[in-house]
């Protein structure tokens, strides 16, 4: 794996002054690091992807089939007859700059084929020369330029340095949003077998297993179980998840990242913990165990294969309606897509209704979904769970909108409004205005790229949001990140360690856990990740001679 | 020649080409091609051109509902949306239509502009931050030039109507309001040609920009521009007989063209360059104008959750079914006491 | 369908097939007719017509009693047609804001060929063009100019001697 450079070299080595040669004639540099690996043949035989073939970056020869550019230009055509956006997003732009400074990659690389009016440019210059008369006429003067295998490895490198989070589009005046096109030209590489590693085995084993890790059904239940007997220990409380339960209320559906690895695991066991308080009659499912979506960063097609799922398995346990954990892109997805790609009413379910408050969910009254942060906050807002948030004392947070949560569905007020009836007064402070809420910027990793042979790549493009983490950090000592997404549980932990240790991550639901006060629990000096709780630090420290 | 000057100059050369065209042409014989014919030509190109662009666009479907969400959206009945949270991430009907309003009238999107900058900082251990801050600029000059050449367009109705209405003698009156000069100087006139100089400016300093600019980008701005300084040296400093252009005007609307004698070149050359901008339209990024209306991210009301959204292409996919996947892990699920549809 | 198309979904899904139709085409139509007809509006009620263009009258007493060879403004009429307001306004400049009163020149216009006007709206231009509705308004409303010279001065008659 390649070094990365520390962050006191990466910083001051970002420029923004493009290069002197014109960008048609820069080739893309891959220097380790900064690229994703190409899927293995595996993966793509799994799910019936084409031309799979052990490939090599560094290889020149990328053993595209014969017939690529005709797979890619019918594949245009395909697409520009079925998005109405990418004809008009091809069409409309000015080229005005806005979006330039927009982008965390632009601003963590200055590489200025990262700004997304010149990525977009990427796919432009090809559609102005086979789909335009100028451009077939003038060529390169009219912005077109012939689709070569430089062009292609060129959209390889940038398409997957983009993490779908639509920055650009908030601050474009026609609303042209990067994110589609950037779907739409993974969609095009994937035609003539380019995909990512990361994204691709994520993808195959969610399609095969279940879920993003490939976890087995019993291991899935292994792990949840896992959890719930880690809740008992830390609090005495026993968390019965149920699996593949048919008749229950509620199916209750999560990333894997909750369970798969800490923290995201710790925000699990305040699900458990907070189901059991309210006493939900929910069930986990080893089938649609999976509420992240990575196909959906491939293709279309993918995203629905893996998405549906979870209608089908809801309809097979014959529940009522669906609750959906904490997560950035399944919420861009189950809120934007899942509806749609199902197609029509999903009449097998009810229009969810919350069994404790008798709260009527209108606002899900065709998804039959809901999300566990609209759930929590009309507990709270009902008077049906009591806190005590001196338990989260040692957390001193700042609350990180996720990309896909904040500009393709609209989440801000629910995880606020938890946040500040699980954390003492003042122990909640938000980062500068123009890096949150609709203006948020991405962990810099989303879109399946979260692997670890592009970390120099992944650290750049954090760089936005790790900065205004270190602004509050200094100015007002916060030592944890708070987010409703579990990719950002996998990566901001990454990225904050990497510049600005002192903060951890965690996610709402686990200081929610923290906070919930149980008739008969053992008295709590820890917290669910075991460090001691304010008021509690020498009781821990004895403990941990005592284990000595 | 490197890539900016290369389209930086073909642009120029264009435009000063389509000026030396007119220019030259008007004083031959064939002032009835530059007064009659290629006026008309321009609108038919402009309408078809526009008409065309349309039927492309509505042979697309849009597939699925991709509003860009800007506030918070409609959940549970006591979470407190703000007027902005409903004009940025609008429910009902009515609230995308005042987002639309905005956008179109008000350019919201770039009125939200930031700049964001890396600055050196000896505070900071890595010895730079990122600093974002508000940047109106481009709204500005975007929106000055926009409204200012909409009232310059406006005002000359004045050649095409008779008798004038009021409503454009009114704005004309508004427009020279302040009367230096005479004739009364047009501020709107003004203000477009500055604003254009601006969003020149910023294009050729601005390093990023100049480094994505096409020809593309600079031909309207020539265009325009030339536009607008043939116009003001036709009024101020090179007059033209304007009796004589409203005969011209009025012939080309009437449908009863005429082209009376004695106007000068200069008016043939502002003339052709407004043409050759209408003709240019409809294949042109200028087509970001009626493009704004159709933009799937703004143009959509967010109701994805209770409102179903049709995919008329929605087609059937692969999925492992439970069955099959039940079949490969049977064993082991009961082994961990998960319940299966069959034992065995 | 084309047996060549591949795309991401490999071997086997046909490729998604979209109608041919205008999608949203009610709402995108209804838009573009209603820009049209906004284009349309200022000019249909002119549509067909011919509208003669004012025609200067020249047969003032004045001007009638000059002999038709003679009939010659202090410009070319060609020049004046384009550059009268300039001039205009050049002379009041220099008459009541510029020049002081009795310079050499300052309430005089020497004509290219030599001779001198009294530089005056009143006296000197509507001395002949004595009939302002046929002869000023005429074309000013033709292309919706306002000129302020009215709101100083007189329209009728009046001669710089009686004035004194």
């Amino acid at each position: 794996m390649a070094k990365v450079p520390k962050p006191s070299e990466l910083l001051p080595g970002i420029s923004y002054q493009p290069p002197a040669k014109g960008w048609m004639d820069v080739k893309p540099d891959f220097r380790p690091g900064t690229y994703c690996n190409p899927a293995a043949p595996k993966w793509m035989e799994w799910i019936g992807y084409p031309y799979p073939q052990a490939r090599s970056i560094p290889d020149n020869n990328w053993g595209l089939p014969d017939n690529w550019q005709e797979i890619v230009l019918q594949g245009m055509e395909d697409r520009l007859d079925r998005f109405r956006s990418l004809k008009v997003f091809f069409d409309i732009c000015v080229r005005c700059g806005a979006c330039a400074d927009k982008c965390h990659f632009f601003l963590g690389t200055g590489d200025p084929k990262n700004m997304p009016v010149l990525r977009a440019e990427l796919l432009r210059s090809v559609y102005r020369r086979y789909f335009k008369k100028i451009g077939r006429v003038l060529g390169e003067i009219a912005g077109a330029r012939d689709l070569s295998e430089d062009v292609i490895k060129e959209w390889f490198f940038y398409l997957y340095q983009c993490t779908i989070c639509r920055r650009c589009s908030l601050f474009c005046p026609y609303g042209i949003d990067m994110a589609e096109m950037t779907l739409l030209g993974r969609e095009l590489l994937a035609s003539i077998g380019l995909n990512i590693d990361w994204a691709m085995a994520s993808v195959a084993q969610c399609y095969d297993k279940g879920s993003h890790i490939g976890a087995t059904p019993q291991a899935f239940k292994d792990m949840i179980d896992f959890l719930a007997e880690e809740n008992e220990r830390i609090t005495g409380i026993t968390t019965t998840p149920s699996y593949n339960r048919k008749g229950a209320e509620v199916l209750f559906v999560t990333p894997s990242g909750d369970y798969f690895a800490d923290p995201g695991s710790f925000t699990l066991m305040g699900y458990l913990l907070l189901f059991e308080y309210i006493g939900l009659d929910y069930t986990f499912s080893t089938y649609a165990a999976e509420g992240g979506n990575f196909g959906w960063f491939i293709s279309h097609e993918m995203g629905k294969r893996l998405n549906s799922k979870i209608y089908a398995e809801a309809k097979r346990l014959g529940v009522k309606w669906i609750l959906g954990g904490e997560c950035g892109h399944m919420w861009r997805v189950c809120n934007q897509y899942m509806p749609t790609y199902y197609g029509e009413p999903v009449n097998f379910l009810e229009e969810p209704v919350s069994p404790i408050t008798g709260t009527r969910f209108e606002n899900a009254k065709v998804h039959k979904m809901v999300h566990i942060s609209e759930f929590t906050a009309d507990l709270i807002k009902n008077g049906k769970l009591n806190f005590d948030p001196q338990r989260n004392a040692h957390i001193k947070l700042t609350f990180h909108d996720s990309c896909n949560t904040a500009r393709g569905m609209g989440i801000f007020e629910e995880p606020r409004y938890i946040i500040n009836n699980v954390l003492p007064e003042g122990n909640f402070v938000e980062m500068p205005p123009n890096t949150i809420r609709e203006k948020t910027f991405c962990c810099g990793s989303s879109s399946g790229i979260n692997a670890s042979e592009n970390m120099e790549l992944r650290m750049q493009g954090g760089m936005p949001r790790a900065n205004a983490v270190r602004f509050v950090h200094e100015k007002y000592g916060v030592n944890h990140l708070g987010c409703i997404c579990a990719l950002d549980r996998a990566t901001l932990p990454t990225l904050l360690e990497y510049w600005i240790p002192e903060v951890d991550v965690t996610g709402i639901t686990e200081m929610v856990g923290n906070a919930l006060i149980f008739p008969d629990e053992l008295e709590r000096t820890t917290d669910l990740r075991d460090r001691p709780l304010v008021g509690f630090e020498e009781a821990a420290e004895e403990d941990a001679e005592e284990g000595e | 020649m490197d890539f900016f000057k290369r389209h930086f100059l073909v642009a120029l050369a264009a435009v000063l080409g389509l000026v030396a065209v007119a220019y030259v042409g008007s004083q031959t014989k064939l002032q009835i091609l530059f007064g009659v014919a290629v006026p008309y030509l321009a609108a038919l190109i402009f309408v078809e051109g526009l008409v065309y662009r349309l039927i492309v666009w509505a042979r697309s479907p849009v597939p699925f509902r991709i509003p860009t969400t800007a506030g918070q959206n409609r959940t549970l009945p006591w979470i407190k949306r703000s007027l902005d949270d409903k004009l940025d991430n609008p429910d009902t009907f009515k609230y995308l239509l005042g987002r639309m309003a905005l956008e179109v009238l008000a350019f919201r999107s770039l009125f939200r502009n930031l700049r964001t900058e890396l600055r050196k900082d000896p505070d900071n251990p890595e010895g730079a931050r990122l600093i974002h801050w508000s940047y109106k600029w481009l709204w500005l000059g975007a929106i000055a030039f926009h409204y200012a050449f909409l009232v310059v367009l406006l005002r000359h109705l004045r050649f095409f109507t008779e008798p004038v209405p009021m409503p454009i003698q009114l704005m004309e009156h508004a427009d020279g309001f302040f009367q230096f000069f005479v004739p009364a100087v047009y501020l709107s006139g003004i203000v477009m040609v500055v604003a254009l100089f601006y969003l020149l400016a910023r294009r050729i300093t601005n390093p990023s920009l100049r480094y994505i600019s096409l020809a593309a980008d600079y031909f309207p701005l020539f265009l325009i521009l030339g536009i607008g300084i043939s116009g003001i040296l036709m009024r101020y400093v090179y007059k033209v007989d304007i009796v004589a252009v409203k005969q011209l005007a009025l012939g080309l609307v009437t449908l009863h063209p005429v082209v009376p004698p004695g106007i000068a070149p200069i008016f043939y050359v502002h003339l052709f360059l407004v043409c050759v901008l209408f003709a240019y339209f409809p294949f042109s990024k200028l087509m970001h104008a009626p493009g704004v209306f159709f933009s799937p991210s703004r143009n959509m009301v967010a109701n994805n959750r209770w409102v179903l959204h049709v995919n008329p292409w929605n087609y059937p996919v692969k999925f492992t079914p439970y069955l099959q996947y039940e079949d490969k892990f049977r064993e082991a699920m009961i082994e961990a006491d998960i319940p299966v549809e069959k034992e065995s | 369908m084309d047996e060549k198309y591949k795309n991401e979904f490999g071997a086997f899904a046909p490729r998604p097939q979209v109608e041919k139709k205008f999608y949203n085409g009610k709402y995108i139509f209804a838009g573009l007719i209603v820009f049209l007809a906004m284009v349309a509006l200022p000019f249909l009620p002119n549509v067909g017509k011919t509208i003669p263009p004012p025609v200067r009258q020249l047969d003032t007493p004045v001007i009638q009693k000059i002999a038709e060879k003679d009939r010659q403004c202090i410009m070319p009429t060609e020049w004046m047609r384009a550059n009268h307001m300039q001039m205009l306004i050049d002379w009041r400049d220099n008459v009541v804001r510029t020049n002081e009163k009795g310079a050499p020149n300052g309430r005089y216009f020497k004509a290219p060929d030599g001779q001198k006007f009294l530089a005056s709206l009143t006296n000197t231009c509507m001395e002949c063009h004595s009939n302002k509705e046929k002869f000023c308004d005429q074309c000013h409303n033709y292309v919706a100019v306002a000129p302020n010279c009215w709101g100083c001065h007189l329209t009728e008659g009046k001669k710089l001697a009686e004035a004194k």
